[in-house]
C-alpha cells in the first residue's frame, strides 16, 4: 500500500501541489485524474522519488520513503515499474532488449531463463513476434505495450502508468486499460494511472483520485463518480455531451 | 550564483559517478559500444586534420625561416616541437570536443527529453553511472588517438616538404631528431588524459541536466563545446605553466 500524506510540490513560485493526503491500495487499480497543468504529472514524479516533495510523507508498504538511504531508495526503485507518457523505450536497444533490460540489470539469471521471460511477458501484451524491431519502427500502441511489458518482467509491487493511452486510438486505448487492469489483478500489484481520458475513468477506475489546481477535490470509485453530486467533478468528468447522456442513463437506471 | 551551482553539480555528478556500479556484463557492452563510437569513429578525422595541418605548419615554418643562416633542419625541429607540445593534445581535443562531445551532449540529452533517464532512475539504476563513466573509460583511450595525430602531423609534414621542396627529407628526419626531449611525450600524455576526463563529463553534464525539448538539446550541445573548449584551453596553461616552466 502506498500512503501519500500532506505532500506540497513548488517549482519556484508556483505552487503545484498544496497538501494532497491519500491512500493506493494493493491489488487496486488507482486513476489520478484532473485537467492538464492540475499537478498530476508532478504528483506521479513524486511519488517515484523523480522529483523531492517540500514538505509531507510518502510511504510505500510503511517504508518512509524520505527516511531511506540513497541505496535502499535505488532498491525500493527496483520494485517499481513506470509506464512514461512516451513510452521512454532506449531507441539504441530492440523491442526484446528493451524488455529484458530490467532482468538484466537486476537478476542473476542464466541468458535463456531471461528469454523465457522475455518472450513470455511479450505474449502476455500480445506482440510474441515483435522481438527483432527497434522502438522506431514500432506503433505507438505497440510502443505502450512494450513499455507495458518492461515494467512488469521483473514482477513489480508498484506500477505507475502515466497517461498510458494518450495519442492511442480509443480501441487501442481500451486494449491498453484492459492489460494494466489485467496484470494489476494478476500479478497483485499496486497499480497507479495519471490519466484525464474519461473511458479509462469508466472502464478501469477502481479508486479515483480528483486533482483540481494542486488539491485534492474528490476521491472514490468508478460508480461513485457517476453519482456524486460534487461539481467540480462532474463539470470535469461530465464535460461531453456523450458522458452527459451516460450518466444520464446511469442514474436513471438506478433509480429503477 | 548559476555558475557557483552548475560547478557544484558538476562535482556532485563526478562524485556520482563512481558510485553503485552498474553490473559489470552490462558496463563491459556500453564500454565496447562507447570505444567504438568515441575513439574509433573519430580516428578518420582525426587523421585527416593530423596530417594537413601537420603540412601546413611545416609549410608555414619553412616561408617564415627562409634564412640562409638558419639550418634547414630547424623546420623538422619546429613541426616536430609544434605537433608534440600543442597542436596534437590541445587542438586535436577542441576538434573533438566538437565532435565527441556533442554526440555524448546530445545523445544524453535526447534521453532526457524522451524520458529515458527518469526511466533509468525509476528502476533503481545510478543513471550516472550507467551512462556517463562507460564514456569516461573509453576516453582513457584518448592517448591513443593523439599518438596516431603527432606520428601523422610530423608525417604530413614530411609530406609536405618533400613536394614541396622546402627541405630534403634527410634534414627533415635530422630535424625531428634534434634536442629531443621525452618528457615533452610524458607532457602531452599528462594533457591529453586530463583532457578526456573533461571530453567525457562536461558535455555529458550539459546533457544530463538540461531542461526542455528538443531545441534545448541543440544549445545544451552548443553550450557543451563552448565549455569543454574554454577549460581546455585554461587547463592547458595552467599544466604547461605546472610542468614546463
Amino acid at each position: 500500500m502506498i500512503e501519500v500524506k500532506n505532500i506540497h510540490k513548488s517549482f519556484g513560485d508556483s505552487h503545484i501541489l498544496k497538501g494532497i493526503t491519500t491512500t493506493f491500495e494493493n491489488g487496486k487499480t488507482s486513476l489520478v485524474i484532473g485537467q492538464s497543468g492540475s499537478g498530476k504529472t508532478v504528483f506521479l514524479k513524486c511519488l517515484l522519488g523523480l522529483f523531492e516533495k517540500d514538505e509531507g510523507s510518502i510511504s510505500y508498504d510503511g517504508k518512509i520513503y524520505s527516511e531511506l538511504s540513497t541505496d535502499q531508495k535505488r532498491d525500493l526503485r527496483s520494485e517499481m515499474g513506470m509506464v512514461f507518457q512516451g513510452s521512454a523505450l532506449f531507441d539504441s536497444m530492440t523491442i526484446a532488449e528493451n524488455v529484458m533490460f530490467p532482468l538484466r540489470m537486476f537478476t542473476k539469471q542464466s541468458k535463456s531463463e531471461m528469454e523465457d521471460r522475455v518472450n513470455f511477458v511479450l505474449k502476455r501484451v500480445n506482440l510474441p513476434d515483435a522481438h527483432n524491431k527497434m522502438p522506431s519502427e514500432a506503433s505507438g500502441g505497440m510502443q505502450k505495450r512494450v513499455a507495458i511489458a518492461r515494467a512488469i518482467v521483473n514482477n513489480p509491487k508498484y506500477l505507475f502508468c502515466d497517461e498510458p493511452n494518450s495519442g492511442l486510438d480509443p480501441k487501442t486505448a481500451i486494449v491498453i486499460d484492459n492489460l494494466i487492469q489485467e496484470i494489476t489483478d494478476e500479478y497483485d500489484i499496486t497499480t497507479i494511472i495519471n490519466t484525464h481520458d474519461m473511458n479509462s475513468v469508466m472502464e478501469i477506475g477502481e479508486k479515483i483520485v480528483f486533482l483540481k489546481d494542486g488539491l485534492k477535490a474528490w476521491e472514490g470509485s468508478k460508480e461513485n463518480i457517476f453519482i456524486t453530486d460534487n461539481e467540480v467533478v462532474t463539470d470535469f468528468v461530465y464535460s461531453s455531451e456523450l458522458f452527459k447522456k451516460v450518466r444520464k442513463m446511469y442514474l436513471e437506471e438506478h433509480k429503477k | 550564483m548559476t555558475y557557483l551551482h552548475n560547478i557544484g553539480a558538476y562535482f556532485l555528478m563526478i562524485k556520482d559517478m563512481f558510485r553503485k556500479p552498474t553490473k559489470w556484463s552490462v558496463m563491459k557492452t556500453l564500454i565496447f559500444k562507447d570505444i567504438d563510437d568515441l575513439i574509433m569513429g573519430s580516428l578518420g578525422i582525426v587523421a585527416f586534420i593530423s596530417f594537413f595541418v601537420g603540412g601546413v605548419v611545416t609549410i608555414q615554418t619553412a616561408l617564415n625561416i627562409d634564412n640562409p643562416l638558419i639550418p634547414k633542419y630547424l623546420v623538422g625541429f619546429a613541426t616536430r616541437q609544434s605537433i608534440i607540445l600543442e597542436f596534437a593534445p590541445t587542438f586535436i581535443s577542441i576538434i573533438m570536443a566538437g565532435k565527441v562531445g556533442s554526440f555524448i551532449t546530445s545523445s544524453i540529452g535526447t534521453m532526457r527529453v524522451t524520458e529515458q533517464i527518469d526511466a533509468l532512475e525509476v528502476m533503481g539504476i545510478n543513471a550516472v553511472n550507467y551512462l556517463v563513466f562507460p564514456k569516461f573509460i573509453a576516453l582513457m583511450l584518448y592517448p591513443f588517438v593523439i599518438s596516431i595525430a603527432m606520428f601523422l602531423g610530423i608525417v604530413g609534414g614530411m609530406a609536405a616538404c618533400f613536394f614541396g621542396g622546402y627541405s630534403s627529407i634527410d634534414d627533415y628526419i635530422v630535424g625531428i631528431q634534434t634536442d629531443f626531449i621525452p618528457f615533452h611525450i610524458a607532457y602531452a600524455f599528462i594533457k591529453t588524459f586530463a583532457f578526456a576526463f573533461l571530453l567525457a563529463t562536461i558535455p555529458s553534464f550539459h546533457g544530463f541536466y538540461m531542461k526542455g525539448g528538443a531545441l534545448e538539446v541543440g544549445k545544451a550541445s552548443t553550450t557543451a563545446f563552448v565549455w569543454t573548449s574554454v577549460v581546455i584551453i585554461l587547463l592547458n596553461y595552467i599544466l604547461t605553466q605546472m610542468l614546463l616552466s
